[in-house]
């Protein structure tokens, strides 16, 4: 429930393939609204700084901090969750991600690979160390991140070369 | 960590969005990548946001020997576009440093300049490649700054409150100059501890660091010192430096980490020359 | 055994990686507020809350509470344990009252209907502060001028003892070599990505508390909530859904946690915090902050021993409820030189108090420090005696031969292999050739080091490691098995799951010991309604101790399916077998398991009078023997530092461990290697700052450096498997031997390179510019 004089906006975009048109508060981030009001809780809030990347959604099919983007301005916007992101690369990278142990907790997970799948879409065949410096600002507690450069790199091994 | 309230307004032109900032208490929200985290922490509270995304402000060209740079051009659109590195090579070796790559997708050039964090790099590289910034108020109109009048000290620049800067204009690249950025930094895509972004032409030279002076600035000793080809007298120059000092990061440390990148930075330069 | 030691990824993480976890913060409940805090702004001040008033007139805030209000349904706490006898540590509370003793401690809470308009209202609080002088640099805080950090304390000792054996005295007395080093350790703290968060219902008219909170030990919070609330254990419900990370710092008592959990008592709505990263790093556990004075006694053949050590080990304003601050010194003291023989040892712990948050058990508990001094050391000693560091280790180490070892102070050790690890390192590092690319580096004109760590850890503490103390930690577990009309089995286990994958374990243990694939074995854990009491998951516990009780259950169940199959075939149940899913005999399968199980529960009948077999079996597990089960392990780092810069670079890594059985490879080497970089950034990053009025520097995760995976090296993991001989599968703890030994490693490393320039350093995190004082680049 709203509090009573929460100042909100009228916003129409589309979530996952969904149109919605809907009110939002006006300091309510992106991410907060796609989790709370959209019940889309795949998108993780580890931050809200900016800095761990747990928050990653896609914006007009660009990765962005869900956490530094006010719901506000996802009017107009395609904007895309873990859940709704079915492209082969994100399909392969969750199937691989699994298969690699490339998780503990899974809470970075779903910022991870969308980043890595951005990263395989313009970079196709990266180097351990490329894959290293694109996932450098997501966070991980678990893994040590070893088994998430193996995912990606197994990825990346059977795709077609750019 | 919630943002304080706020008012919030996305203007269609470029005239309303002047018009809006002539209100007290406004922010810009450009890319959001620095403004939103100091509202999240509430160490920003504007009353009222003006948001420019929808502004014609992102366009890249180079005509006439000049590269320009709207202030709405996003950190990743910059560093993948051709005429950059082609006019302005300076640049993508700078950015390909600047935070993440989420970050890059969203952050712009304005925000960049405009916010003048002292350990940014897009501001050195503006007064390493002698541009100008061509801002606009309601009230005034557009204005030309050059990069060396622009940037006044620790998140402090040229621009009135009422002003929006709208574009970078960078001479391009002459012939026979040669560019280095160089930034050293705990972790990738962390803010400098110290950089460097230096360009060096024939008999000439233009240097400023980022990340180690609290209002980011031309050197101009070091600069002279290195016209004239003398390396050891201008890192001897930078010695002078005028750099923040925290617990974590002394000055005498800042200062001494500008001048290794001066002698990297040269030496890169000069490695690429004899290559060349 | 087919599916025991099998590298299968933990199956609930098909879940996960589709984004369809179910976190705390991913569920809410109708009519719930959100709670905000009013926290201390200084680390030490009188208070006096003047007006809430404005607060509470915001639109959308329910309540304004404070410790006044919260008192009438909240007991206070004090920390107390029979292995710290004596200790100082004042009484707790949800809200602190009169006094706030360290910067983040919360004096008062909003309750509204969003997070955001908490947040509003908690800065419209009107109070009245009276700052007091704050004792937070540990170097100071026992010296007599220091003031105290509670007021009415006339001194920060809170609590301290000696652990000796042997003649210290004549042992440094003959020894021909003595070495010495003061090692300074910076405070971290953990950064599970999910921050702590709870969500608190309470029925009035079933005077029944249900709480969803992001927590490794539901049981045992449990218990705690039924006393400091006055509701009845059974009562109270505790859910820890999928947990995103614990590493220790979700099994304590939070005073926040509590808060809410009172104000959903007090206003019977249900009641939200997540905290967020600022006030998780402000409020969170911290951890491992101390200043070790070390030396070591060495005869002329190079042989250990003993060890004399003083240990200053930084508690925070509070020992940690329930399980006390002094537990981390105590083990860093017990972990140090435990590889290794020697005849004598005397180490001198004090806790002190500091108005800062409280440090408490975090991955590895004590280890890393305890294993970086006496590492440190032993580099020392071999680099006197001008040896390869490897050889005096390998001189001293414990021999298989003369296990079970009992070290002087007290620490029992068996089945440990050191050698074999030592072997397995040598081999995986290629030494010969690494140290031809090391010397080749080294005359390029790099900066090159390389380093090791040798390592005991104590793992899955048993009964007596708490219980003899008088602390309500269950250190025994329970493993429910249900056969379901389906054929599947459904396990319900008090074991419970944070990421490091057990419950993945456990499927493969149920699976040998009943007879199904393990995709058959649906696990259930983290919910006290659901599951028995237990120990949830700490000190690596959750195969040694939690695998038994799996292994028992399956076969309890086993032969209850077997006994009832008998009776339908007409056959002994000796001639019978479960395979696969099957019921089989010598001439292969005769009947399903879904078959069986129909038949029981729907068409009983069918069985011969008097069979009723107990499709629902639980076995319970209590290790009657060894306080802690003792791994070993052995690490290599390899580094470069800049000598410019004074940027410290991880090449390289290797961890060989000997962890008993491995349940499964994969995840163990997931821990190995997630631990490992968890020591990285505490040897490099990781560093709770505070300035010299006490006002903490790292408030953020710009200003908090984590380990991110542009830095961070790959690492080599090998295993030595010695089954721990006391238990059926033979497993002991894995998930923090990583974390215990990579500090060392590194810190070895670094001044490997360093010793080139005739420099070295003690202080971790090591930085950039301790790197250039130490090479005299920087006064």
């Amino acid at each position: 429930m709203l509090p009573p004089d929460e100042p909100t906006a009228e916003i129409a975009c589309t979530v996952n393939g969904e149109a919605i048109h809907t009110q939002v508060p006006l300091r309510r981030s992106l991410v907060d609204w796609l989790r709370h009001d959209v019940g889309l809780t795949g998108s993780h809030v580890g931050c809200e700084h900016g800095v761990c990347g747990a928050c990653h959604v896609r914006v007009d099919g660009q990765v962005v901090r869900g956490c530094l983007m006010l719901a506000v301005q996802a009017d107009g916007a395609t904007v895309e969750t873990i859940e709704g992101a079915r492209d082969p690369l994100t399909l392969a990278l969750q199937d691989a991600f699994f298969h690699h142990a490339a998780l503990q907790c899974g809470f970075c997970t779903p910022g991870m690979i969308l980043q890595a799948a951005e990263l395989l879409a313009q970079h196709p065949a990266p180097t351990r160390a490329e894959v290293r410096e694109a996932l450098s600002g997501n966070y991980c507690r678990c893994t040590g991140y070893q088994p998430i450069v193996d995912a990606v790199m197994a990825v990346s091994a059977i795709l077609p070369a750019k | 960590m919630k943002p304080a309230r706020f008012d919030y307004a996305r203007p269609a032109t470029l005239a309303e969005a002047l018009a809006l900032l002539a209100k007290p208490d406004t922010a810009v929200l450009a890319g959001g990548q620095s403004l939103m985290p100091m509202m999240n922490l509430r160490v920003a509270r504007p009353a009222r946001l003006v948001d420019i995304n929808r502004l014609p402000l992102g366009e890249i060209a180079l005509g006439n020997g000049v590269l320009r740079i709207g202030a709405l051009a996003r950190h990743a659109a910059v560093l993948a576009s051709p005429l950059v590195a082609q006019a302005a090579p300076l640049l993508p070796q700078a950015l390909a440093q600047v935070a993440h790559a989420a970050i890059r997708n969203r952050g712009t050039l304005g925000g960049s300049l405009s916010l003048a964090d002292p350990a940014a790099e897009l501001p050195a590289c503006m007064l390493a490649l002698d541009a100008t910034l061509v801002a606009a108020s309601a009230a005034r109109g557009e204005r030309r700054i050059a990069a060396s009048a622009f940037f006044h000290g620790l998140y402090s620049t040229a621009l009135e409150p009422d002003e929006l800067l709208l574009r970078a204009e960078l001479p391009a690249a002459a012939p026979g100059w040669r560019y280095a950025f160089l930034e050293l930094a705990r972790r990738h895509g962390d803010f400098a501890m110290a950089g460097l972004a230096l360009a060096l032409g024939p008999g000439a030279a233009r240097l400023a660091l980022c990340g180690v002076e609290a209002g980011q600035r031309r050197q101009p000793a070091a600069e002279a010192a290195l016209a004239a080809g003398d390396l050891p007298a201008a890192i001897a120059a930078l010695g002078t430096a005028e750099a923040m000092d925290s617990p974590d990061l002394p000055a005498a440390q800042r200062v001494h980490l500008a001048q290794v990148l001066l002698r990297r930075a040269f030496q890169q330069i000069g490695a690429a020359h004899a290559a060349a | 055994m087919t599916h025991i030691g099998q590298p299968l990824p933990r199956a609930a993480t098909a879940r996960l990686v589709a984004g369809r976890g179910s976190y705390l913060d991913d569920v809410s409940a109708r009519g719930e507020l959100h709670a905000a805090f009013l926290r201390s702004p200084y680390p030490h001040a009188g208070f006096r809350i003047t007006g809430t008033a404005a607060a509470s007139a915001l639109p959308g805030v329910v309540a304004v509470l404070t410790e006044a209000e919260l008192a009438a349904v909240c007991q206070p706490w004090q920390t107390k344990t029979g292995s710290a006898s004596g200790m100082v540590s004042p009484t707790q509370r949800a809200l602190a009252k009169d006094a706030a003793c360290y910067q983040g401690e919360p004096i008062a809470m909003v309750l509204a209907l969003s997070r955001a308009v908490a947040e509003d209202a908690a800065e419209l609080i009107e109070v009245e502060w009276q700052e007091l002088p704050a004792i937070t640099n540990l170097a100071l805080a026992l010296h007599v001028d220091a003031p105290p950090a509670h007021q009415g304390l006339t001194s920060n000792l809170a609590w301290s003892t000696e652990m000796k054996g042997g003649d210290i005295e004549a042992a440094f007395a003959a020894a021909t070599l003595v070495v010495e080093d003061r090692l300074v350790f910076t405070r971290s703290t953990g950064v599970t990505l999910e921050p702590r968060g709870v969500l608190a219902q309470y029925n009035p008219a079933s005077q029944a508390l249900e709480v969803r909170i992001s927590h490794q030990m539901p049981h045992q919070l449990q218990r705690h909530l039924a006393d400091l609330l006055g509701v009845s254990l059974a009562r109270v419900r505790v859910i820890c859904p999928d947990v995103g990370g614990g590493f220790g710092l979700k099994m304590h008592v939070y005073p926040d946690e509590i808060a809410a959990c009172a104000a959903a008592r007090l206003l019977g709505r249900p009641v939200r915090f997540v905290a967020d990263r600022a006030e998780a790093l402000l409020s969170d556990i911290h951890a491992r902050e101390h200043i070790v004075e070390a030396r070591m006694a060495v005869d002329a053949e190079g042989r250990i021993l003993g060890f004399d050590v003083q240990d200053v080990q930084g508690l925070g304003a509070y020992s940690i409820f329930p399980r006390s601050s002094t537990t981390e010194g105590v083990s860093a003291l017990r972990s140090l030189g435990a590889p290794y023989r020697f005849s004598a040892y005397r180490g001198r712990l004090r806790s002190v108090l500091q108005n800062k948050v409280p440090t408490g058990q975090y991955r590895s508990v004590g280890h890393p420090v305890g294993i970086a001094v006496a590492e440190r050391l032993v580099d020392l000693a071999a680099a006197a005696r001008g040896e390869d560091p490897l050889e005096f280790r390998r001189r001293n180490l414990v021999a298989q031969a003369e296990m079970p070892w009992v070290n002087p102070l007290g620490a029992r050790m068996a089945e440990l292999s050191h050698q074999q690890c030592l072997a397995k390192l040598e081999a995986l590092l290629d030494l010969p050739t690494l140290r031809n690319e090391v010397a080749t580096m080294r005359a390029a004109g790099r900066c090159i080091g390389l380093g090791f760590a040798s390592i005991v850890e104590f793992t899955a503490t048993g009964p007596e490691g708490y219980g003899r103390a008088g602390v309500l930690v269950a250190a025994v577990d329970t493993v429910v098995l249900s056969l379901e009309p389906s054929g599947e089995v459904t396990a319900r286990a008090s074991i419970s799951e944070i990421g490091q994958g057990t419950t993945q374990g456990l499927a493969q243990v149920v699976a040998d010991a009943f007879g199904v694939a393990p995709d058959q074995v649906l696990m259930g854990s983290g919910d006290t309604a659901t599951t028995p009491h237990g120990g949830g998951a700490w000190a690596s516990r959750g195969a040694a101790i939690g695998g038994e009780a799996a292994w028992g259950a399956g076969r309890k169940l086993r032969a209850e399916v077997l006994a009832a199959a008998a009776a339908l075939l007409q056959c002994a149940a000796e001639a019978l077998d479960i395979q696969d899913g099957h019921i089989t005999d010598a001439n292969g399968p005769r009947m399903s398991l879904a078959e069986l199980a129909e038949t029981v529960t729907f068409r009983g009948y069918e069985l011969p009078t008097g069979v009723q077999p107990q499709l629902t079996v639980a076995h319970h597990y209590r290790r009657e023997q060894d306080t802690a089960l003792t791994t070993n392990g052995f690490q290599a780092s390899l580094v470069e530092v800049d000598p410019d810069t004074g940027i410290i670079t991880p090449l390289r890594h290797w961890a060989v461990g000997d962890c008993g059985r491995l349940l499964n490879p994969l995840l163990v080497e997931g821990q190995v290697r997630g631990g490992v970089v968890q020591g990285i950034g505490e040897a490099l990053f990781e560093a709770c700052r505070y300035d010299e009025s006490g006002q903490f520097l790292s408030g953020t995760l710009a200003d908090y450096l984590l380990p991110m995976a542009g830095e961070m090296p790959d690492i080599t993991v090998a295993h030595v498997e010695t089954p721990y001989s006391g238990s059926v599968l033979g497993a002991k703890g894995a998930g923090e031997a990583g974390t215990a030994g990579a500090p060392a490693a590194i810190l070895n490393a670094v001044n490997d390179a360093l010793a080139q320039h005739g420099a070295s350093v003690s202080e971790l995190p090591i930085t950039p510019g301790a790197i250039l004082r130490a090479l005299g680049r920087l006064a």
